[in-house]
């Protein structure tokens, strides 16, 4: 890609036009990304008044943390954090195990069921019963405003499955799983002793992937959930940013205007507070996931 | 003696012997399967209520039969129109905007000398993916506020005239497509970098003895080279046309811009589940299921057509 300097025997006058190009182009896509974001953190750190006159842009004004205790003292956010948790936790480790226990048989080519199974998967990929049934199916199971709810109905994704199955596929040969066979060593031990270690990239791309999806999904909780009790951070987060209900706010007294000015200030903070957590997981499961995505999805 | 052999052979090739000799995988497919075939199947089975009149004590299966009476009084509604334009049109306009934009990236990124600046661009671009919906709607609603938003700030600044971004149905469709592309370039280039990963560099060295520049380079080698890439996530995006995501719409949804905004699947939420006609939204859903099977075989079959790569 990067490494043909041995041989520079010709450049082209359009390259510098497409240097150019290319350097502008990647460093205003970036700043369309950055400003937003730094502006959001920047709100957060401001006073509410500088805010409200419109004079925060990349640094904090009047630099105070009211936003986060706002944060802390607001009941239903910390009830949604807390349910968002163990919504994610569960239902990544829910996810992960189906995955595996799915794609390491589908990924071995001596098992006869395998292209049976494997329709039988990739077919939903294409078509559903859509919203209604499924609704009607976890309302038949008497799971509506039940945690399972939140962990059942998307226990697993048969796109996950595939790019888990062809990173089996090319990661173990074929020969390591004959002599382990002669060793005396089962399909159990082999996943478990020498499939799983070897697949730790792929391991990650999933727990990345289904975590992030399960920390920002609202869909799920909104349409089997109606008890606030269970509401995970996403919808705590849209009463908050979207529906504009401050109500939640434990303040002294019900002051109107102060709540108002306050508003946007909490909006922010809570911004930052919702996004940080899933943001610090990709340096983690970056070193890997180009890695996994890369063997995964192409090579099939 | 003579008989048994073939007889053996094909002994070996049934699924009874298959499970015997494999009993282990068959146990690890089981939850995966029962998980697939309770919410995928059984859902799909449960859809016949599209042709019956949905009664709440008679559940799924005894409701009474009332054939296509849902999807007829749904196609000769005004709704139906309305409907499906604005969903074509929006999922097309998305399509258009966010399919090419990670390609561009990749393409541009790939051919950056420094490690370090490819890194930085990549972490940059792909931060946006960890921003829930909820999350980039409310920033946009911040964001693009009339009162104290940033870019109206700027604007005014500027000695300009705020703009109302969110409440002005006309700018609906331009803030849906365009914050999308925001969010989702970066985290769709990964997979074309990758696949970039994959050009022949025997072929990159003919390219430069012959005097190919930068831009030849990339489109005689680099591109060929991910074209695969390219139609199998091609088809994969025609098959979401018809689904586009309920998530965004129905939080960008607000009473002066449903003209514009409303589309099948929040549509199918609201008339089922907050009105519940379970069997009229129920048809709608299945109506854009099958459509959807449609699109995604038409664009499989035409990428197979055109050149030699297909899904399935």
């Amino acid at each position: 890609m990067s490494n043909h300097s041995g041989l520079k025997l010709y450049r082209a006058p359009t390259d510098y036009l497409y240097m150019v190009l290319v350097f502008s182009l990647s460093i205003l896509f970036s700043m369309a990304i950055l400003v937003p974001l730094i502006f959001v953190v920047a709100a957060s750190f401001s006073s509410p008044d500088a805010l409200m006159a419109g004079q925060v842009l990349l640094w904090p004004v009047e630099f105070n943390l009211r936003g986060y205790t706002m944060v802390l003292e607001h009941k239903m956010l910390i009830t949604g954090f807390t349910n968002t948790l163990i919504y994610a936790g569960a239902g990544t480790v829910i996810n992960v195990v189906l995955t595996i226990l799915a794609a390491y048989p589908l990924s071995r080519r001596d098992l006869k069921i395998r292209n049976p199974v494997m329709f039988l998967f990739a077919f939903t990929m294409l078509f559903s019963g859509g919203m209604i049934p499924l609704y009607l199916l976890v309302r038949d199971l008497k799971l509506i405003n039940t945690r399972w709810a939140m962990l059942l109905p998307n226990a697993m994704a048969v796109w996950n499955v595939i790019i888990t199955r062809t990173y089996f596929q090319s990661s173990l040969p074929d020969e390591m799983l004959e002599s382990a066979n002669i060793d005396g060593c089962d399909d159990f031990r082999f996943l478990w002793k020498i499939a799983l270690p070897l697949s730790v990239p792929i391991i990650a791309v999933n727990v990345l992937l289904y975590a992030v999806g399960h920390w920002n999904s609202y869909f799920n909780a909104l349409i089997y959930l109606n008890d606030n009790a269970l509401y995970p951070l996403q919808l705590v987060l849209r009463d908050i940013l979207i529906q504009d209900d401050t109500a939640g706010i434990s303040m002294d007294v019900t002051k109107q205007l102060e709540q108002q000015r306050l508003r946007y200030l909490l909006q922010y903070s809570t911004i930052v507070v919702a996004t940080v957590p899933v943001a610090i997981l990709y340096p983690f499961v970056q070193k890997y996931f180009v890695s996994g995505i890369m063997v995964g999805a192409i090579k099939g | 003696m003579n008989q048994s052999l073939p007889k053996r052979r094909s002994s070996r090739d049934t699924y009874w012997y298959d499970l015997k000799t494999h009993w282990q995988l068959y146990l690890m497919l089981l939850l995966p399967v029962a998980y697939i075939i309770i919410f995928a199947y059984v859902p799909m089975g449960g859809a016949s209520i599209a042709f019956k009149d949905f009664q709440i004590r008679k559940g799924i299966w005894d409701s009474p039969w009332v054939g296509i009476k849902h999807f007829r009084s749904f196609l000769t509604t005004p709704n139906f129109e309305l409907l499906l334009r604005n969903t074509l049109i929006l999922s097309g306009y998305t399509l258009l905007a966010t399919f090419p934009m990670p390609i561009v990236l990749a393409l541009a990124i790939n051919e950056v000398k420094s490690a370090r600046y490819r890194k930085s661009v990549q972490m940059i671009t792909y931060l946006p993916y960890f921003i829930s919906t909820v999350v980039l709607v409310g920033m946009m609603m911040n964001f693009f506020s009339l009162r104290a938003g940033f870019v109206n700030t700027v604007i005014e600044r500027l000695g300009g005239v705020p703009i109302n971004f969110m409440g002005e149905p006309k700018l609906f469709r331009h803030m849906f497509v365009w914050s999308a592309v925001w969010q989702s370039t970066g985290y769709g280039a990964v997979i074309y970098i990758a696949a970039l990963g994959g050009v022949d560099q025997s072929n990159v060295e003919a390219a430069l003895i012959d005097g190919a520049g930068r831009f030849r380079r990339v489109w005689y080698i680099d591109l060929p080279t991910i074209m695969p890439t390219i139609v199998i996530q091609l088809i994969l995006a025609m098959g979401g046309i018809m689904s586009i995501g309920f998530e965004k719409v129905y939080l960008m949804q607000n009473p002066i811009n449903l003209d514009v905004s409303e589309i099948i699947s929040p549509f199918v939420y609201k008339r089922g589940l907050t009105q519940f006609q379970y069997s009229y939204a129920a048809a709608v859903g299945l109506l854009n299921s099958v459509v959807n099977l449609v699109l995604i075989v038409l664009a499989n079959q035409f990428a197979s057509r055109m050149g030699n790569t297909s899904l399935f």
